[in-house]
């Protein structure tokens, strides 16, 4: 690891003041990314700006029709929320799936939406359950948000504050996970809310997508058969030592038939 | 470049000036001399050999900076024991043949002992995604599986 500077900042504008005019600083989350990142040397920075004591950033709030989860909040928490799992049970379920328990302990939802990894689950949950990424200048539409291989809609000294989700009448996510390091090989996040239905998928290409067969066939007849026959365009897939993308592809409609089946 | 910070670690307050870049796990095993925190993966983050528990939480050490453990309280395998008495994790993992090497036994029991404290009646589902983060590569968790049920049983 190089060396750097350690700042622990106690609010959001201290550290939005603390990154300004520092091209080399980051803000680290839980650092569940960025500290094996400067391990391997693969960024060296000047500075690095950790959020952990900044009270404003954590907490769970469902209000009326929405349910809130401040940026430092670790996984295990909204896993255990009570009142996520009533609101949002598929929001729930899937934190208590990343990684392991140590990983949930520190990892945020903040830090995993910001970064923005292709396998991450939240990012399906932010798109399907079509989120609004809080900031501390504005707030962003799921649809903008997700640019590509981490890569965000975030700007320079832009950080997230919060996210926020509709609660949906019917929701799930089912992931084929990599045994060994529980990332998503694919992930398949299915969102029922009236008549419009959204589906994200996570793992199988450089960034979580939106897919519009499946989306179309499910708004026609929300039902596991409805989609039995859809064709996954995989010819830009992640393939690697996991899966080739043409399995990816299969498992992109699997998963999406397991999540219709399992919505709640 | 260098900070104090003032960590807890089994009830001890230390108050040490470290490198910035110094690992929890470094900290606690270098610095403390606690060496029943093991290192196996080389700090990659994989293995769960190192994992303690900051606040009463399992996390591996290797994954954060002893400047974020600031005013917190770590507890290490040293700390499981009360009074002498060994903890009924490790009488039943004794008990239960639940080790052979021990490398990894210190991080499986350091994240257990906070999964039994929150789910005292665990299934062996459960238990066997409990233990996700924590690798084994002697005994084929069939045993560790058992002596983890079996103190549950012995807690309650």
């Amino acid at each position: 690891m190089h060396d750097f500077r350690y700042h622990r900042p106690s609010s959001v504008d201290e550290a939005v003041k603390l990154l300004a005019g520092k091209s080399d600083a980051r803000v680290m989350a839980g650092g569940m990314t960025l500290i094996p990142t400067l391990k391997q040397r693969l960024a060296k920075l000047t500075d690095v700006i950790d959020l952990a004591a900044i009270k404003e950033l954590k907490g769970i709030k469902v209000e009326g029709k929405a349910v809130t989860i401040g940026a430092m909040t670790p996984h295990h928490e909204v896993a255990s929320s009570i009142a996520v799992k009533k609101a949002i049970p598929a929001l729930a379920a899937l934190a208590a799936g990343i990684g392991d328990p140590h990983v949930r302990h520190r990892g945020t939802i903040g830090g995993a939406v910001a970064n923005n990894d292709p396998t991450a689950d939240y990012t399906a949950a932010v798109l399907a359950l079509n989120a609004t990424v809080k900031t501390n200048k504005r707030s962003i539409a799921a649809d903008s948000f997700f640019k590509g291989l981490f890569e965000t809609a975030l700007g320079e000294g832009e950080l997230i504050t919060a996210v926020s989700f509709p609660v949906v009448d019917k929701a799930a996510y089912m992931k084929f996970a990599n045994p060994a390091s529980r990332y998503a090989i694919v992930g398949v996040f299915v969102a029922k809310s009236g008549a419009s239905v959204r589906t994200a998928v996570t793992g199988a290409a450089s960034c979580v997508f939106r897919c519009a067969p499946i989306e179309t066939a499910l708004a026609k007849s929300f039902a596991p058969e409805a989609i039995a026959s859809v064709m996954i365009d995989g010819k830009d897939f992640n393939s690697d030592i996991h899966a080739s993308a043409e399995y990816r592809a299969h498992l992109v409609r699997v998963m999406a038939q397991r999540a219709v089946a399992a919505a709640a | 470049m260098n900070r104090t910070v003032n960590i807890t670690v089994n009830g001890v307050a230390y108050q040490e000036t470290v490198p910035i870049r110094m690992l929890l796990v470094d900290f606690i095993r270098d610095r403390l001399g606690l060496t029943g925190t093991h290192i196996s993966c080389t700090y990659e983050g994989r293995c769960g050999a190192c994992t303690v528990q900051v606040n009463g939480e399992a996390v591996k050490s290797c994954m954060l900076l002893a400047v974020q453990a600031d005013g917190d309280s770590v507890t290490t395998i040293e700390g499981l024991s009360k009074d002498g008495q060994p903890h009924p994790l490790q009488q039943t993992f004794n008990e239960h043949h639940a080790l052979q090497c021990g490398y990894c036994t210190p991080g499986i029991l350091m994240n257990i002992e906070e999964f039994l404290r929150k789910n005292p009646r665990p299934s062996e589902t459960e238990i066997r995604h409990a233990l996700i983060g924590n690798i084994c590569r002697c005994t084929g968790y069939v045993h560790i599986v058992e002596a983890i049920a079996a103190a549950a049983d012995r807690m309650r």
